[in-house]
C-alpha cells in the first residue's frame, strides 16, 4: 500500500523533502516509521515522537490502510 | 462564540485588534500575553527566528487547548494567535488574550493557554544564530 508522509523540521531537513509518498508493508505506524528511519538515516528515537494520522494524533499501534497521511511529530517549540 | 478563536498569522500579530474582539459588557477583566522574538538563546546570540507549523494539526490542537480552557476557567473570551514563517528579534511570536468577568481566571486560564501551546501545538522553532549556523529546537 502507499502512504503520503509529511516531515517537518528537523526530519524534514534530512529527508530533504517536506513529504512523499511511500510504498510501504508496515501495518503500523511504529513499522513504518522503522522502515523511513533506515532510508533517511533520522536520528530521532521514537521515543521522543508522536504520530497523527489523517491529521488527528494517533498511536504508534495505529493499523495504517492505504492513502492514510501519516505526520511523526518531533518535540514542539512553538512559543 | 467566534468559530475560531485559534489561528497562525503569516503577517505581524495586531494585538490592538485582538484585544478589541474580546470585549464585552459583562468583561471585568482581560489579561494579555505576548511572546517576543529574544536575541539570545542557551548562550548563544540569536539573529532572528523561523516558525514552522502543521497548520491543519496546530489548528485543531490550538483550538482544543482554548476549549479546555473555557471548561476550566469562568471566562468570557478567547483568542489565540501565532506567528509561522521569518521573524526578526523583538517581533511578538504569540499572543493571547482572555476576558472574565474576574482577573483571577482571567490570569489563570492565559497561563494556562500559553502553557498548553507550547507544549502541545505543532509548531517549531528555527533559530538563525549569529555565527551562521541554523538549528531546530526539539526541547
Amino acid at each position: 500500500m502507499k502512504c503520503r508522509v509529511l516531515y517537518f523540521a528537523a526530519l524534514r531537513d534530512h529527508a530533504n523533502t517536506d513529504a512523499e509518498s511511500v510504498d510501504t508493508l508496515a501495518s503500523d505506524a511504529r513499522g513504518l516509521y522503522a522502515q523511513l528511519r533506515a532510508r533517511h538515516g533520522f536520528g530521532m528515537d521514537e521515543s521522543r515522537l508522536r504520530v497523527a494520522v489523517n491529521g488527528e494524533f494517533a498511536g504508534w499501534n495505529h493499523a495504517l490502510r492505504d492513502g492514510d497521511e501519516v505526520a511523526f511529530i518531533p518535540p514542539v517549540s512553538g512559543g | 462564540m467566534a468559530m475560531t478563536s485559534f489561528s497562525l498569522s503569516e503577517t505581524v500579530i495586531d494585538a490592538a485588534a485582538l484585544t478589541r474582539e474580546l470585549a464585552q459588557a459583562g468583561a471585568g477583566a482581560c489579561v494579555t500575553f505576548e511572546g517576543w522574538v529574544r536575541d539570545h538563546n542557551d548562550g548563544r546570540a540569536v539573529l532572528r527566528l523561523g516558525y514552522q507549523a502543521y497548520a491543519s494539526l496546530a489548528q485543531s490542537e490550538g483550538e482544543r487547548i482554548l476549549a479546555e480552557a473555557r471548561d476550566k476557567f469562568a471566562i468570557l473570551d478567547v483568542r489565540c494567535v501565532h506567528r509561522v514563517g521569518l521573524l526578526e528579534i523583538g517581533e511578538p511570536a504569540v499572543w493571547v488574550g482572555v476576558s472574565a468577568a474576574h482577573r483571577g481566571a482571567a490570569f489563570d486560564a492565559c497561563r494556562y493557554i500559553i502553557d498548553e501551546v507550547k507544549s502541545r501545538v505543532p509548531i517549531w522553532k528555527n533559530e538563525h544564530y549569529a555565527d551562521g549556523e541554523s538549528g531546530w529546537l526539539h526541547p
